[in-house]
């Protein structure tokens, strides 16, 4: 055993100077968990906040915050142009046309149930179909579900491969004139493949289908260009980007938001009220009832600043070499087989070790310190698909470091000599 | 083989030898008390049986099942703890283990612990309370003749 740990020991690498000075940036990761510094490695779930944000948020509490659109006093006006300002970092940042299109949600869950209740509701009927990824998350499948009993749609399921990738073929084939809405993440938070969102999105514009394309896990980590990629509507969560919890984006094309009817009714949303007659406000305010997320939302816009402000190529290629580093050390440890190994992935290893189960290897690394999610991912249908009960997920994001891609490796291997695992 | 605080306190040879060998792990045929445990959470699955004759005794007692290895190894040490039990012996055993499991107790304070005194690191990792607890729960459920327990 100590062999293969000399083994994986003797071919460390070394982190960057600039991922190093990025790391200062996030306090968190200073934390010590049990004598050992943290290895902050569900980043899937949810990622690190930087201190500009946390300022920012700060910053507005201390000197801005009052409620928005309501009032003609200074703070108001504030608080209004500092919420509006944001909506148009995030317009900005995704290459929407127009901040019509950018609705605040409370996150990626918020975002879908709003399209299916009201785009899905309005244009789908009895023997309709939506197409729903093996690889979604529950949340890109249960409001569909939801939806399809109250209309009578049918769901059918786009079929994946081995490696985690979608089944295009599978997809063409199922493309038939039933088809109304597709449902697809662009990247999977179980398995890291990132799927064709621009190829599918012509497919279907061709055929007048709309896409509903999940965004959690892709903004993140590479630009996302609304625009180019052709997509209807585009989901995503704050709290996965840097940003603060409790807010995230639907982004709509403006032609369907402007024909869909509001989800939720309150103030804010309407233009006039009476008993009689009620006339909704214009886009996005239509879908925003009651009193915003205002602070996470300027937050939000706190965290694309900051996105902005790095070298984003540069992340994502050093990501990719934390991956490649990462399935190279996970490979030399006996008995670990990774789950999703689709071209093109992102630095997300989703994995099973041979007869031991994840909430094991979960408490034991977080005894060393490493955090890391075991469980099903709220994508119990992966798991089905591969026949696992549940994986390990190591995710990364662009401050972790080879570092702690060794502590993690070292971690693993004492799971492994614990419970006697071969291969 | 070194292990810190937490887990290593869990992770004792005790445990991952029941995890690696589980005793009584086998079905009963025509058993007098069956239940399904099912911890959601987890994945973590198990079907406790159990021959109880006339006097309240328990004659014979296993599981079957797939989990994590806290759950494995607490089915397998609880059947050969039950076995030749009463149902009131096994209630209070079924109490004092709970207890100690959620911090309630330590494992001296009571004799009848001991046996069990490896689970008593549970206490401090409130998620895996429920994988050392869901035998008993389904063994519970089974006395009384609930079929289906979950302790999400
Ligand atoms: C792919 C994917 N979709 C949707 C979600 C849900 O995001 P939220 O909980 O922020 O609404 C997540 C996060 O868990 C995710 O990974």
């Amino acid at each position: 055993m100590d062999t293969v740990s000399n083994d994986i020991l003797s071919q460390k690498r070394e982190t960057p100077g600039r991922i190093l000075e990025i790391r200062r940036d996030f306090p968190i990761l200073n934390r010590v968990i049990q004598d050992k510094p943290l290895v902050y490695l569900d980043n899937g779930a949810s990622t690190q906040m930087p201190r500009q944000v946390m300022d920012t948020i700060t910053a507005y509490h201390e000197f801005h915050h009052s409620n928005v659109h309501r009032g003609v006093h200074q703070l108001s006006q504030e608080a209004t142009d500092l919420y509006e300002g944001a909506r148009e970092k995030v317009r900005s940042f995704i290459g929407a046309k127009s901040t019509k299109e950018i609705v605040y949600t409370s996150g990626t869950t918020a975002a879908i149930n709003l399209v299916a209740n009201s785009y899905g509701t309005a244009n789908l009927t009895k023997g309709d179909k939506i197409l729903i990824s093996n690889m979604e998350h529950h949340a890109n499948i249960v409001p569909w579900y939801m939806i399809a009993r109250k209309t009578g749609a049918e769901i059918v399921v786009i079929p994946i491969h081995d490696d985690g990738s979608l089944d295009m073929d599978a997809f063409v084939e199922l493309l038939d004139e039933k088809v109304k809405i597709v449902c697809v993440n662009h990247v999977s938070n179980a398995l890291g493949t990132v799927n064709p969102i621009n190829e599918i999105a012509v497919l279907c514009r061709e055929k007048n289908i709309a896409t509903v394309v999940d965004g959690a896990q892709a903004i993140g980590h590479f630009p996302v260009d609304v625009t180019d990629l052709g997509v209807d509507f585009y989901a995503f969560s704050g709290h996965k980007m840097h940003g603060p919890t409790g807010i995230g984006i639907l982004y709509g094309r403006e032609e369907l938001l402007e024909s869909m009817e509001p989800f939720m009714g309150g103030g804010d949303m309407i233009l006039s009220v009476s008993f009689d007659e009620i006339s909704w406000n214009e886009l996005p305010y239509k879908f925003e009832a009651g009193t915003p997320p205002i602070a996470q939302a300027i937050g939000l816009g706190a965290a694309i600043d900051y996105l902005n402000s790095l070298d984003r190529e540069f992340l994502e290629s050093y990501e990719q070499q934390l991956l490649e580093y990462a399935n190279e050390k996970l490979s030399q440890i006996p008995g670990v087989r990774i789950i999703g190994t689709a071209e093109g992935k992102i630095s997300l290893n989703s994995f099973v070790i041979n007869g031991v189960h994840p909430h094991d290897i979960g408490t034991i690394l977080d005894g060393e310190g490493v955090a890391v999610r075991t469980g099903q991912h709220c994508a119990e249908p992966v798991m089905d698909r591969f026949g696992i009960p549940a994986t390990t997920r190591a995710s990364m994001a662009f401050y972790n470091t080879f570092e702690e891609i060794d502590a993690l490796a070292d971690a693993l291997l004492k799971v492994t000599e614990l419970f006697d695992v071969t291969d | 083989m070194l292990l810190t605080n937490r887990s290593k306190n869990l992770y004792q040879e005790v445990i991952l030898d029941h995890n690696k060998n589980p005793r009584n792990y086998r079905a009963i045929e025509n058993p007098s008390h069956f239940a399904k445990g099912n911890n959601p959470l987890c994945g973590d699955k198990l079907d406790v049986y159990l021959t109880v004759d006339e006097n309240n005794v328990v004659t014979d007692v296993s599981f079957v099942g797939d989990g994590c290895a806290i759950s494995k190894a607490s089915a397998s040490i609880m059947t050969t703890l039950v076995k030749d039990k009463t149902i009131d012996e096994v209630h209070k055993l079924f109490e004092g283990f709970h207890d100690m499991a959620t911090g309630k107790i330590e494992p001296d304070d009571d004799p009848k612990l001991r046996r069990l005194r490896a689970f008593s690191g549970v206490k401090d990792l409130p998620a895996r309370v429920k994988c050392a607890t869901l035998a008993w729960h389904t063994l519970d459920a089974a006395l009384k003749d609930k079929e289906i327990v979950s302790t999400e």
